[in-house]
């Protein structure tokens, strides 16, 4: 019993950042109808970044960790405006093939650069190889900071939704954007912002994950396990992004202790199919049909 | 300016449009024929590589580019075919058996695939057939005893009807023929009232549907074929690396699959051979200039990638109809010249076509 809990901890925290990396899928989404490949590659940018912090700079861990995001915020509304905006109207696949480029060019460019290259490099942090024992659980402290971070950028971002002028024009926009036009809002603008929001959420989820793993030019295809999260939960919504994530990391680490050995990589696919079988929207998407 | 009167129906499904088409084809395939005996036998391999691409992405074009349905895990169909025709062809089946058997038992896996499409679409489509592709991968990696697991799987002497296929050149014209076969089965498929089918539903699929077209049956044979199609190019690809292993048949492959198909032109024959041809000389040429460049950046690992991310986003942002919608605009020019407009070929756009109803 013991053994199971200690297994749902770990896959609790391994599923706050597939959840992370969801989120930044749905909140895209939601705004534009755009799914973006790129997703796991701006992780890996954020990552990245956070080992220039702190190594290359010299700054503070933490300090590291709001730089690289504010940094990324700023990325991913560049990229909005240089790739996705001349995009806007075209059909969804060719979008799609859009970010799946930019995922290669950025997989490419991070090899190229000199300090970060195609080698794993080890993220420093404050908390490493800490343990809090709970009743007999013992908890590795990079565990309780991602689930901790995680809560407190869900946080942050519900209160941004809920009580911010930007933030309501966001959920208008995503809702309905020719109507948003309509009332006044600069839904290019808004749109944006919401890539640079992603690609920040996206940054905060690889800085988080490096202490785990290591940083390295190939991390980003965690990313790829985040789309079953992501459609898990329903592909529209905020809250259901986070579950689904949690879902997928409790199942994948379970399937990989219990199961023989192979189930552990592939789990998280089954429950995606299993779901897309019973019940398409996900647990918490919207059942609505078109209308002609 | 050519002008076209159709004035019966079977001049509307006539292969050849008019004469010029058939005797320009007519010269491609002498020179097709010729090609062995002009090229080196590097370079004859290289056109071995596009014709089974080029069939790869005819079956991927079926179902992407006529009926619109997005896989992101066709790799895995090329696995299942490779996979099939190495078992068989170990057990000392003939090649032409073993090929229709390596396609059908690729098809009757890509009719399981299409099941979620019955339900599904867009997006969720793409990561169902993702989800396939990666559960296929891991599979082949677990199965040791049929696949040989990660360690791969060597391949013997490949003969057909007693002829040994042990030459580039016997190879260039074993993978001719079968293409060829596929050009024409393809063109002949989507002047049918099946390919009319998919071609609406990828239009419109309420717009289909209230045409009396059964949505769940031609997704299912869309998918069937494509499958089936990628399965055929699996058990060439075998034969001609003679050795397979699952890392060939990744996530990876299968997205390289689709910016073929966008590099070439969605949605048209021409695009899919365009596209392998394209992208097999542009990896050539990435190989050859690796030599000549400075060696800080040519031995970068990353140069593969970030010239791959460079072409799909340029071709995405200033060439959205691919190679052969360039060609298309540059006969037009020629055809219409001095009239040629700038915006004959510009896409509507919407202000957001959206999938969502409120």
């Amino acid at each position: 019993m013991l053994q199971f809990l200690q297994l749902v901890a770990s896959g609790v925290a391994q599923g706050c950042i597939y959840g992370l990396i969801a989120l930044g899928f749905v909140l895209i989404y939601k705004a534009t109808e755009t799914v973006n490949f790129a997703q796991g590659d701006l992780m890996m940018v954020g990552g990245f970044l956070g080992l220039t912090g702190t190594l290359a700079m010299g700054m503070p861990f933490w300090a590291a960790f709001f730089a690289a995001l504010v940094v990324m915020l700023f990325f991913g509304m560049a990229l909005e405006r240089a790739v996705l905006r001349p995009l806007l109207g075209q059909p969804a696949f060719t979008v799609v093939m859009a970010t799946i480029g930019i995922g290669f060019l950025a997989r490419g460019i991070v090899t190229m650069i000199p300090e970060w290259g195609t080698d794993t490099h080890v993220l420093p942090v404050p908390y490493k190889d800490q343990v809090v024992h709970v009743g007999g659980l013992v908890l590795s402290m990079e565990h309780i900071v991602i689930v901790a971070v995680t809560a407190m950028l869900i946080l942050a971002l519900y209160l941004l939704f809920k009580h911010t002028k930007i933030g309501i024009a966001m959920q208008a926009t995503s809702q309905n954007q020719l109507a948003a036009f309509y009332m006044g809002i600069p839904v290019r603008r808004i749109n944006m912002l919401v890539w640079g929001i992603s690609a920040a959420v996206s940054a905060g989820a690889g800085l988080l994950l490096a202490p785990i793993t290591f940083v390295h030019a190939n991390m980003g295809f965690i990313g790829l396990k985040a789309f079953p999260a992501a459609v898990v939960g329903g592909f529209g919504s905020i809250p259901g992004a986070l579950v689904g994530g949690l879902i997928i990391g409790v199942v994948e680490t379970l399937a990989g202790f219990y199961l023989p050995e192979g189930f552990k990589d592939v789990a998280a696919y089954i429950v995606v199919l299993i779901m897309l079988a019973v019940k398409p929207n996900g647990l918490f998407g919207e059942n609505l049909r078109k209308k002609v | 300016m050519r002008f076209l009167f159709k004035t019966d129906y079977q001049q509307d499904i006539r292969l050849f449009k008019h004469g010029g088409q058939a005797f320009w084809y007519s010269a491609l395939a002498v020179a097709l024929l010729a090609a062995p005996w002009l090229l080196s036998d590097y370079w004859i391999s290289q056109l071995v590589f596009i014709w089974i691409y080029s069939i790869v992405s005819l079956g991927l074009m079926i179902l992407v580019g006529f009926t619109g349905q997005v896989s992101i895990g066709h790799a895995a169909f090329l696995a299942m075919g490779a996979y099939t025709e190495a078992y068989l062809h170990a057990h000392g089946w003939p090649f032409v058996l073993s090929l229709g058997f390596s396609a059908l038992v690729a098809g009757v896996t890509g009719i399981i695939v299409g099941l979620p499409a019955l339900r599904v679409k867009g997006m969720y489509l793409a990561i169902a057939t993702m989800a396939f592709g990666f559960i296929v991968e891991e599979g082949v990696a677990r199965a040791e005893h049929i696949t040989g697991g990660n360690a791969g799987k060597m391949l013997g002497a490949l003969e057909v009807f007693g002829i040994p296929i042990d030459s580039e050149l016997r190879m260039y014209f074993l993978t001719l023929i079968v293409l060829a076969l596929v050009v024409l089965g393809v063109m002949n498929l989507m002047r049918s009232p099946t390919g009319r089918a998919f071609v609406a539903i990828r239009d419109s699929e309420i717009s289909a549907q209230s045409m009396g077209i059964n949505l769940a049956r031609y997704k299912t044979t869309a998918f069937a074929l494509s499958a089936a199609i990628t399965g055929l190019a699996g058990a060439l690809y075998a034969h001609k690396l003679r050795f397979i292993s699952p890392e060939q048949f990744t996530f990876l492959q299968s997205i390289e699959l689709l910016i073929i198909l966008v590099v070439g032109g969605v949605g048209s024959i021409y695009g899919a051979i365009f596209g392998a041809a394209f992208w097999i000389v542009v990896q050539q040429l990435i190989v050859l200039a690796k030599d000549w460049l400075p060696p800080g950046i040519g031995q970068q690992t990353g140069l593969q990638p970030t010239i791959f991310g460079l072409i799909l986003v340029a071709f995405v942002l200033f060439e959205p109809m691919g190679l052969y919608g360039r060609w298309l605009k540059i006969r037009t020019f020629f055809q219409l010249f001095p009239f040629y407009r700038k915006g004959l070929f510009r896409r509507q756009k919407s202000y957001m076509k959206s999938e969502r109803l409120k």
